[in-house]
C-alpha cells in the first residue's frame, strides 16, 4: 500500500489522492519558441528513480508536490508548491 | 503418432532448440533493442521480406518476458480513428495467417469481441465506432440487450445494478491468441534466417557521431551499427535518453490476473470501458482478466491489492456467478502511454535511431503489423503510408491521432 502524506492532513492511503503528473516548467506566456511549448505540452522526462510530481488530495482539495520513487513507489517527501518556491 | 509413442517411451524427443545462443559480433547492420513480439517480428520480416539478416535482437532478460508475456492477448481492430482501424485491421489479417506463416500454431481463436456500453454516451460512441469500422470494411455492429442475452447468456443483464448494460459493440473477428507461441514462432523464424537473438544482454549506452548512430554498448560488449531500433515498451524512455531523444511518454503499470481453471463456458471476449475491465476464457480454462492502467507513473512489476479489489468488484457486476472462483495469480506490466493513445513509429532527429514505442495498452495486438512495417521502413528508409500518422514529429506539428478506442479508456 502506498502512503502519501498530505501537507495539510497528514499520512493517508493513496486511494484518497489523485496523481497530477511530473513537475514541469511552463514557458513564459510570451515565449514564442515552438520547441519550448511542444516540450512543455507533450514531452516527459519519465524518470526511473525519484520523481517530483503533482498530487491532489480529494479530502481537502489541495495540490502539492511529492518526491516519489517510480519503481519502489515509496513517497520520500511531500510539500506545498509555495514551500518549494 | 508412432513417433510420439516411441519418443514418449524412451524419454527422448526430437524437438530441436528453436533459437540459438551466439557470441556477440563486432558489428551488425541493424540492432533491435527489446526481444518482445515487436522486436522479434521486425527481425523476422527484415530477414524474410527484405533479405536483411545481419541483425541482432538484444533482450535484457529473456524473450517474451516483458509485456509480450504480460498482456491479456486480445486481438481486435474495432478502433475509432480511420488511421487506427486501418492499422489494426492489417494486424488482425496477419494474425489470421500467422500459424501458417510461422509454421507454429499460435492458437488464434476468433471467438468474437463485445465492448459493453453502460451509458447513453457510451452507446453513442459504439455507434460511431461501428460506422467508422464498417466504412473501412471491418466487421463491427451495435447489439442490444436482447441480442446479448442470446450471444452471451452469462452476462448479468439486470437493470438494478450500478451500471446496467444498454448494449454493446460486437466485433466478430476479434479474439484471443496464445502469447508464447507468437513470440517463439517469430524468434524461431528469425533465427532460422540468420538473425542473432541475444538474451541477458542489456543495452547500457548508444554512441553517436555528428548526429548519427555509430555503436551500441551492452553488458556483453560493444557493437558497431548504423541502425538502432528502440522497441522496449515501458522502458523506452531510458533507451531514448541515451541518444537525447525526448519522448512524450509516461510509464504506467497495467495489472492483470487469472482465475483457477474452469470448464469452458465463455466463448466470447467481454470488455467494459465504464467498468475498466475485460475478461476472456483461455484455452486452459482460466479466466484472464485485466483493468485499466494505474493512475500514477511507475516502472514496477509489483501488483497491488487495490487493483484486485476493484477489478473483482467490476467483474462480479458483469458475471456475478464467479463470486466463489479463486484467483490463481496476478501480475503487472509497464505500459508506455502517449498523450493521444496512439503509438510512435519511425524516424527521430538522430540519424539511425528509430522508435517503435508508445504502445501503451495495445501493443501485443499490433505486433505482427508493427514488425512488418518497421522492417519495410528500415529496408527502404521511407516511412510506409500505413504508419506515417504515427510519426514522432506529429506532436510538433499538432497532428495528434486521438485514439479513444484504446483499451479500457473511458469515453
Amino acid at each position: 500500500m502506498i502512503i502519501v502524506t498530505c501537507p495539510n492532513c497528514g499520512a493517508r492511503n493513496v486511494s484518497e489522492f489523485r496523481f497530477g503528473g511530473e513537475l514541469t516548467q511552463r514557458p513564459a506566456p510570451d515565449a514564442m519558441a515552438r520547441e519550448s511549448w511542444v516540450d512543455y505540452l507533450y514531452m516527459r522526462t519519465n524518470v526511473l528513480g525519484v520523481q517530483r510530481e503533482w498530487w491532489y488530495h480529494d479530502a481537502c482539495g489541495s495540490w502539492f508536490i511529492a518526491e516519489r520513487h517510480t519503481k519502489t513507489h515509496k513517497v520520500l517527501k511531500t510539500y506545498s508548491y509555495e514551500a518549494e518556491a | 503418432m508412432t513417433q510420439l509413442i516411441r519418443q514418449g517411451m524412451n524419454g527422448r524427443h526430437s524437438l530441436k532448440r528453436m533459437w540459438h545462443d551466439h557470441d556477440l559480433k563486432d558489428s551488425y547492420d541493424v540492432v533491435i533493442v527489446g526481444g518482445g513480439v515487436h522486436g522479434l517480428s521486425t527481425a523476422y520480416y527484415l530477414a524474410k521480406n527484405h533479405d536483411i539478416t545481419n541483425v541482432a535482437v538484444l533482450e535484457k532478460r529473456y524473450i517474451g518476458g516483458g509485456n509480450s508475456g504480460r498482456n491479456t492477448t486480445i486481438i481486435r481492430s474495432n478502433y475509432l480513428t480511420p488511421e487506427g482501424v486501418a492499422f489494426y485491421d492489417e494486424s488482425v489479417k496477419l494474425y489470421e495467417n500467422l500459424s501458417l506463416d510461422l509454421d507454429y500454431n499460435v492458437l488464434f481463436s476468433q471467438r468474437g469481441h463485445l465492448t459493453l456500453a453502460h451509458t447513453d454516451a457510451a452507446m453513442r460512441t459504439m455507434r460511431w465506432r461501428a460506422e467508422v469500422n464498417q466504412l473501412q470494411g471491418v466487421d463491427s455492429t451495435v447489439v442490444y440487450p436482447d441480442d446479448l442475452a442470446r450471444m452471451c447468456p452469462q452476462l448479468n443483464l439486470r437493470d438494478d445494478v450500478r451500471y446496467p448494460i444498454l448494449g454493446a459493440l460486437y466485433h466478430a473477428p476479434g479474439g484471443i491468441v496464445r502469447h508464447n507461441p507468437v513470440v517463439w514462432g517469430y524468434a524461431r523464424g528469425a533465427d532460422q534466417r540468420g538473425v542473432h537473438i541475444h538474451q541477458n544482454t542489456e543495452v547500457t549506452g548508444i554512441e553517436t557521431e555528428n548526429g548519427k548512430v555509430t555503436a551500441v554498448q551492452t553488458t556483453r560488449g560493444r557493437i558497431k551499427t548504423g541502425i538502432v531500433v528502440n522497441q522496449t515498451a515501458g522502458f523506452c524512455t531510458l533507451i531514448s535518453d541515451m541518444v537525447g531523444v525526448r519522448l512524450p511518454i509516461t510509464s504506467h503499470q497495467l495489472q492483470a490476473c487469472v482465475t483457477e481453471a474452469l470448464k469452458p463456458f465463455l466463448d466470447i471476449v467481454i470488455v467494459s470501458g465504464s467498468l475498466h475491465s475485460y475478461v476472456s476464457q483461455a484455452d486452459r480454462g482460466e479466466l484472464v482478466m485485466g483493468a485499466e492502467i494505474d493512475p500514477y507513473t511507475s516502472y514496477s512489476y509489483d501488483s497491488t491489492l487495490g487493483f484486485m479489489e476493484s477489478l473483482c468488484q467490476n467483474i462480479l457486476e458483469l458475471l456475478p456467478f464467479l463470486s466463489r472462483v479463486k484467483i490463481l495469480r496476478q501480475w503487472a506490466g509497464v505500459c508506455d502511454m502517449t498523450p493521444d493513445f496512439s503509438p510512435i513509429m519511425g524516424f527521430t532527429p538522430v540519424d539511425g535511431f528509430l522508435v517503435d514505442v508508445g504502445w501503451g495498452t495495445y501493443g501485443f495486438k499490433a505486433g505482427p503489423v508493427s514488425g512488418k512495417r518497421m522492417a519495410e521502413l528500415i529496408a527502404t528508409q521511407k516511412t510506409p503510408d500505413l504508419i506515417a500518422p504515427f510519426r514522432l514529429s506529429r506532436f510538433e506539428e499538432g497532428k495528434l491521432v486521438g485514439e479513444k478506442g484504446a483499451a479500457s479508456v473511458g469515453h
